[in-house]
């Protein structure tokens, strides 16, 4: 890669190896899958190999109407799932009641706004790597989206801000060593986007 | 029994028409947030100059949280949901 640069009249542009275009699309869209909305979410089916007659689809269907009816305009609890509470975090803390309504009301438009800005990264992002060109307004869905898959990932390996301390004590062959070397590349890729819009 | 209003919910202002708290925009320390990152989402949503910003942001580092803007309820709570955009770690509160 080479790392993102400024662009006269606001911007950034960068390189991305094929294999890393194909890694940030991976990741990105994981986050996607988590955050849409939970009413389509239902209806794809999770496991495609299982045969799915009419039926199961109808019942999805109607059970995705149901869930929708009773979730009302969003879910009033935070997710079960660390990842997805950290990115759709409480609005108010030691008070349920009010992180409740905060979160009736704003959780939908924030899962959009996540899922819009991942979408406009793969869209900006190149099959098979190459040259990045990226407008103010892009950059910025980059910056949202790199942070996001950032969160999600420093969730699931419990990172904290020793994270090169913890990165050191791995061995090559841990299974985590490779998810703790693209976590520390997203931030490179990230630190290098800030810079350049700064 | 009568229908049931669409809206049910009354607008947050009903709650609490008078109060002389304001209220506080608070960011919670992480330790997956880039500093750099946090100093320019303060300078883009709030429009702080740097120096500012990264003061903000030094104090969320060091001391855990900063409260990051004050104002009337609805607003800190739209400043929140912008910050949740932005994977920042944020919440509302009234000042006590």
């Amino acid at each position: 890669m080479e790392p993102f640069r400024s662009v006269r009249g606001g911007g950034a542009r960068a390189w991305l190896a094929a294999a890393e275009a194909s890694l940030l699309r991976s990741l990105v869209g994981q986050i996607m899958a988590l955050v849409e909305p939970e009413e389509s979410a239902v209806i794809i089916d999770p496991d495609p190999a299982r045969p799915a007659g009419p039926r199961d689809a109808a019942e999805d269907a109607e059970l995705a109407a149901l869930e929708a009816m009773v979730h009302g305009p969003g879910a009033d609890s935070p997710p079960d799932d660390p990842v997805l509470a950290r990115l759709l975090p409480d609005g108010y803390r030691d008070d349920p009641e009010s992180a409740g309504e905060f979160r009736k009301y704003t959780e939908p438009a924030l899962r959009s706004a996540k899922y819009a800005a991942a979408q406009e990264m793969l869209d900006t992002l190149p099959d098979d790597g190459g040259r990045i060109q990226l407008t103010a307004d892009q950059a910025l869905s980059w910056l949202k989206a790199l942070n996001d898959v950032r969160l999600a990932l420093g969730v699931r390996l419990g990172v904290t801000e020793e994270f090169e301390e913890q990165w050191s004590r791995l061995k090559p062959d841990d299974p985590q060593w490779t998810a703790y070397e693209v976590y520390a590349w997203l931030g490179a890729v990230q630190e290098s986007l800030v810079q350049a819009l700064h | 029994m009568s229908a049931a209003p669409a809206e049910v919910d009354l607008p947050r202002s009903a709650d609490n028409p008078v109060s002389d708290k304001p209220w506080v925009t608070i960011v919670w320390n992480d330790p997956v947030n880039l500093m750099s990152y946090v100093t320019y989402v303060f300078q883009h949503v709030f429009g702080y100059p740097k120096k500012k910003a990264t003061k903000l942001m030094l104090d969320v580092h060091h001391k855990g949280k900063a409260v990051v803007a004050a104002g009337a309820r609805e607003a800190m709570e739209r400043n929140v949901e912008v910050l949740h955009g932005y994977g920042l770690w944020a919440t509302v509160k009234q000042d006590k």
